[in-house]
C-alpha cells in the first residue's frame, strides 16, 4: 500500500461526518424550534402554551374544537342528554388506551376532569353547576347538573388554558397545584421521559395503538388525528439568528414563531415557506391599574382613547405590513363569533392627542406619578411597551418606564401597592386568539374585583353580563350579550384594545397539510 | 505537598459557605417569583399564594437557607421547581457538552496563543510581532456572538461545511461530536487566545533578555531549543496563571457561545434558570462553577512546581 493511498483514506474517513451533516433530516422525523423551552409537562398544573401544545401531543379530550369553534366527540362516542339538560352523558369511544396499555375508563376522565376544574376558569365555572360528576362503568360518565350548562362541551373542548386533557386515574388523582413526574395519555404521541432534556431536546414517538376519530377531517383539535411521523423532536434553540440558519439548513423542518426580521430573511429561501400558524389574529391590551392613582379614575382611562392608534402598536410588533394585523379591534378576536363594533367608536374615530390632552385635563390629571412596566426579552409585549411609554410621554403623563426581563415583570404586575411603594399603573402585554373567542378564558374582561386578574378592575355588570353569556340558549343570545359586554367594557375601559397581530410560523416548503391554529404535529406530513 | 494539597481542598469548604450564603441572599432578595410565572394570567392571587407554599417559597429565608444547606451536605442539591427533575440530573445531562467545549477551546486556545506568543516575542518589532498583536487586541474586542454568527454564516451556511448549530455526544463518535464543538471553540476561544498571547509575548520578552538565554546563545543552542526550553520553561509560571484566571472568562463566555450555537450546555441552563427563577438550579449550577473555579486555581498552583522547581509547598 502507498503512503498516497493511505492519506487519501484517512481524508476521506475525515470527511465523512461532515457528508452526513449536509443529508437532509430523515425523513420520518419532524425536527422543530417551539416558541419556548417546554419546562413543565403537566398541562392542568401549569397554562404555558407550549404545555398545552406538548398535551396535545400526548394526551387526548373528550371532545375536540374545530376551527370554526364546533365542539365535536374525540374520545367521546357520543351523548345523551336527559332531564331537560340536567343529565349528560357520555360514552367513550371502542379502543382507547392509555400509552402503558391501560384501557381508558370513565373513572379516568371523571378523575381528570375534577382536577381540571379546579384549575380552569370554565372548569370552574362548569363545577359551580355540577351535582355530581360519575362514571356509570368503564365506558360511561354522567354529568348531573344543578342546571343546563349549554356550553358544557365547548367546555370539555375548550383549546385555551387550560384543556381538560384525560389522563389515568392514578396521575389524576394528584392535587390540582402539585405538578405530576409521570406523563401517561392516550394521545397521538408517546412522550419519551429518557430523552427529556428541558432546555435542550423534548422527544416523542408516534404512538402506534392510537386510534383516531373514524370520520372527518383534522380541523383544529378535532378530527382524525393521523401521524404521518414516527419521531417529533423538540429542539430547544433560543436564538432567533441560529434556528433560521438552521431552517435554512435543513437542519430543522419548522420553526414555530421566527420574529420579523427573520421572516424576511426566510422568505427569500426557497426551501422554506412561511404562513399564519393560527388564521386567527392575537390581540394586544394596554392593562390599567384600576386599584391606584392615576387610573382608577375612569374618565382619565377614557381620555387615552382618542390617543390610541392601534397599526403604531401593531406595525412594532410585526412590521409596516397590513395584512399582518388588524385594527379597529374591541374586546373579542376579530373573525370568531362574538366579535363586534359596539361601542368601538372612541377607538375607531379620528385620532387626536390634543383631544385626548383635554379629556386628560378634564379628567383631572395633575401630573400624579404612573408607572408603566414592560418585559425587554418577550417581543410582543416589549414593541407595545416602547410604543406606549412613548404615547403616554407625549401626552404629558408624569411617566416612570421600568423595563425588566419578563420574569421580574410577571412578579412586579400582581402587585397592589401604589406607585410610590413600587407598584404599577399600567402593562401592555398579548392574548392568543383562543383567550378571547368568549368570556369564558377572557381574564382581562373581568370585573370581579380582588380576585381578576392583574389590575383588578370592579364592574359588577361585566361579571352579571358573563353569567349571562354561559347560560345563554343559542349563538344569538350570545352575540347579543358580549355586544353589552363590549359597550360596558369600552366605558368602563377595563384595558384598551390595541389592536390584533397575526402570528407567522416557517416551516421547509416540503411539509404539507399542517393543521393551523397551533403547533400540532398530527395531518401534517413530507410532500 | 500532599498535606498542602489536602489543606487546600479543606479550604473550598468554607469558600462554598460563602458562595452558597451569597447566591442565596442574592437570589431572596432579587425580583421575580417563580409561583406568579407557573400559575400564568389566569390564576387567583389564591392559586399563586398555593403554588407557592407547595413549592416552599412562603417559608423564611433562614428556613429555606438552612434546609438547602442541610440538603447540599447530604449530597442533594434539590428539584427544579418547572421541570420538577432532580438538579444533580439536570446538570448530568448538561455537563458533558459544556465540559466538552471548553476542553476543545483551551487545547484550541493554547496550542494556538503559545507558539503565537513566543514567535511574536522572538520577532519583536517585526511585522509578525505587530500582527499578532493586532490579532490579540482584535480577539479581545470582537464579541463572542458575533465572531459565531460570522462563523456560522461563513462555515455552515455559506460554504456548507459545518453543522449551524447542536451537539452531539462523545459517544457517537469523536467525528460527530468535533464537526459541532468547531465553531463554538473558535468563537470562544477568541478572546482566550488573545490574553494568552499577550501574556505569553510579555513574560518571553523578559525572559529573553536574560543572561541564560545570552549564555545558551553563546554555547550555541538553536533558535528552538532557546525559545521552547529555555525560554518558554522560565517564562510557563504567569503564562500558567493567566490560563487558570482565563477558566472564568470561558465559563462567561459559554453562556453565550452555547445560545448562539444551541449547545445544551450548563451556560444555557444558567441563563434559562435565571430567566424562570428555578432557585434550585441557578443555586446549584452557580455552586458548582464555584467548586470548579477553586478546583482549577489549585490545580494552576500545583502546576507551578512542574515549571519552577523553585516552588514548593
Amino acid at each position: 500500500m502507498r503512503r498516497r493511498d493511505v492519506l487519501m483514506g484517512a481524508a476521506a474517513t475525515a470527511a465523512l461526518p461532515f457528508a452526513a451533516l449536509a443529508q437532509p433530516s430523515q425523513n420520518r422525523v419532524l425536527k422543530m424550534v417551539p416558541q419556548a423551552n417546554l419546562t413543565s409537562v403537566d398541562p392542568i398544573w401549569t397554562t404555558a402554551n407550549i404545555t398545552r401544545n406538548h398535551g396535545y401531543m400526548v394526551f387526548d379530550t373528550l371532545y375536540g374544537m374545530t376551527a370554526d369553534f364546533q365542539p365535536t366527540p374525540q374520545m367521546a362516542a357520543g351523548h345523551v342528554s336527559d332531564d331537560g339538560g340536567r343529565s349528560i352523558t357520555i360514552t367513550l369511544r371502542d379502543g382507547l388506551r392509555f400509552h402503558d396499555g391501560e384501557p381508558v375508563r370513565a373513572i379516568d376522565c371523571t378523575t381528570s376532569l375534577t382536577r381540571w376544574m379546579k384549575r380552569s376558569p370554565s372548569g370552574q365555572k362548569l363545577a359551580s353547576f355540577v351535582e355530581a360528576l360519575e362514571a356509570l362503568d368503564d365506558k360511561r360518565l354522567r354529568f348531573r347538573l344543578k342546571a343546563p350548562f349549554p356550553l358544557l362541551f365547548s367546555a370539555l373542548a375548550q383549546v385555551s388554558n387550560s384543556p381538560p386533557f384525560i389522563m389515568p386515574e392514578r396521575l389524576a388523582r394528584t392535587d390540582a397545584f402539585t405538578q405530576l413526574r409521570e406523563v401517561v395519555g392516550s394521545g397521538p404521541f408517546r412522550f419519551l421521559p429518557g430523552e427529556f432534556n428541558s432546555g435542550s431536546l423534548v422527544a416523542y414517538a408516534k404512538n402506534e395503538a392510537y386510534v383516531p376519530v373514524p370520520t372527518g377531517t383534522p380541523s383544529l383539535t378535532a378530527g382524525p388525528k393521523i401521524v404521518h411521523f414516527d419521531r417529533v423532536e423538540l429542539q430547544i434553540i433560543t436564538d432567533a439568528a441560529t434556528s433560521a440558519a438552521a431552517l435554512q439548513q435543513g437542519e430543522i423542518d419548522w420553526y414555530e414563531q421566527p420574529p420579523p426580521e427573520i421572516q424576511t430573511l426566510l422568505r427569500r429561501n426557497r426551501n422554506v415557506a412561511i404562513s399564519a400558524i393560527d388564521p386567527l389574529p392575537l390581540t394586544g391590551v394596554m392593562r390599567f391599574n384600576h386599584l391606584h392613582e392615576p387610573f382608577n379614575n375612569k374618565k382619565l382611562r377614557q381620555a387615552l382613547l382618542p390617543a390610541i392608534d392601534q397599526s403604531d402598536f401593531m406595525s412594532a410588533i410585526v412590521g409596516p405590513d397590513p395584512s399582518l394585523y388588524k385594527t379597529g379591534v374591541g374586546m373579542f378576536t376579530p373573525g370568531t363569533p362574538l366579535a363586534n363594533t359596539a361601542g368601538l367608536e372612541p377607538l375607531t374615530g379620528p385620532r387626536s392627542l390634543d383631544r385626548a390632552r383635554a379629556l386628560m385635563r378634564e379628567a383631572g390629571y395633575t401630573d400624579q406619578p404612573m408607572r408603566l412596566i414592560g418585559p425587554t426579552d418577550i417581543l410582543a409585549p416589549s414593541a407595545m411597551t416602547q410604543v406606549g411609554a412613548d404615547l403616554f410621554k407625549r401626552l404629558g403623563f408624569n411617566l416612570d418606564a421600568a423595563f425588566s426581563d419578563w420574569g421580574t415583570v410577571v412578579q412586579r404586575r400582581t402587585s397592589k401597592e401604589p406607585v410610590d411603594k413600587g407598584g404599577w399603573s399600567v402593562l401592555f402585554t398579548s392574548f392568543s386568539s383562543f383567550d378571547f373567542v368568549d368570556p369564558s378564558a377572557h381574564f382581562p374582561l373581568r370585573g370581579n374585583g380582588a380576585s381578576a386578574w392583574n389590575g383588578w378592575p370592579t364592574i359588577p355588570r361585566l361579571e352579571e353580563l358573563r353569567d349571562a353569556w354561559f347560560v345563554a340558549p343559542d349563538l344569538a343570545a350570545q352575540q347579543a350579550i358580549a355586544r353589552e359586554i363590549q359597550t360596558v367594557a369600552m366605558d368602563e375601559v377595563p384595558y384598551i384594545p390595541v389592536g390584533a397581530y397575526t402570528s407567522l410560523t416557517a416551516l421547509r416548503s416540503n411539509l404539507v397539510d399542517r393543521v393551523s391554529g397551533l403547533a400540532l404535529f398530527w395531518g401534517i406530513r413530507r410532500a | 505537598m500532599w498535606a498542602y494539597v489536602i489543606r487546600r481542598v479543606l479550604a473550598t469548604i468554607p469558600v462554598m459557605a460563602v458562595v452558597a450564603l451569597f447566591v442565596f441572599s442574592l437570589l431572596y432578595l432579587a425580583p421575580g417569583d417563580p409561583a406568579a410565572i407557573i400559575a400564568g394570567d389566569q390564576a387567583t392571587p389564591q392559586d399563586v399564594e398555593r403554588i407557592r407554599a407547595s413549592l416552599g417559597l412562603d417559608r423564611p429565608y433562614l428556613v429555606r437557607f438552612g434546609a438547602w444547606v442541610w440538603d447540599i451536605a447530604h449530597g442533594d442539591l434539590g428539584t427544579s421547581i418547572f421541570t420538577n427533575l432532580p438538579v444533580s440530573r439536570m446538570i448530568e445531562q448538561r455537563i458533558e457538552p459544556t465540559l466538552s467545549l471548553m476542553v476543545v477551546t483551551l487545547i484550541l486556545a493554547i496550542s494556538i496563543a503559545v507558539p503565537m506568543g513566543v514567535v511574536a516575542a522572538w520577532k519583536q518589532g517585526t511585522i509578525i510581532d505587530r500582527a499578532v498583536m493586532g490579532f490579540a487586541v482584535l480577539g479581545f474586542s470582537v464579541p463572542v456572538f458575533v465572531v459565531g454568527y460570522l462563523l456560522a454564516y461563513i462555515f455552515a451556511l455559506e460554504l456548507d461545511w459545518l453543522p449551524v448549530q447542536g451537539y452531539t455526544p462523545f459517544e457517537r463518535g469523536i467525528g460527530p461530536w468535533f464537526q459541532n464543538l468547531i465553531l463554538p471553540a473558535i468563537a470562544l476561544g477568541g478572546v482566550y487566545i488573545a490574553l494568552i498571547a499577550r501574556i505569553t509575548r510579555a513574560t518571553m520578552l523578559e525572559v529573553l533578555s536574560q543572561d541564560y538565554i545570552r549564555t545558551a546563545r553563546a554555547k550555541g543552542a538553536g533558535q528552538v531549543s532557546i525559545l521552547f526550553l529555555h525560554a518558554l520553561k522560565n517564562a510557563a509560571v504567569p503564562i500558567v496563571t493567566v490560563i487558570g484566571i482565563g477558566i472564568a472568562l470561558l465559563i462567561g463566555g459559554a453562556v453565550v457561545t452555547e445560545s448562539v450555537f444551541a449547545i445544551p450546555g450548563l451556560g444555557r441552563l444558567t441563563v434559562d434558570a435565571i430567566l424562570r427563577r428555578d432557585y434550585p438550579v441557578i443555586q446549584g449550577v452557580v455552586l458548582l462553577f464555584s467548586f470548579v473555579y477553586v478546583l482549577v486555581n489549585l490545580v494552576i498552583d500545583l502546576a507551578y512546581t512542574l515549571f519552577d522547581p523553585r516552588i514548593r509547598y
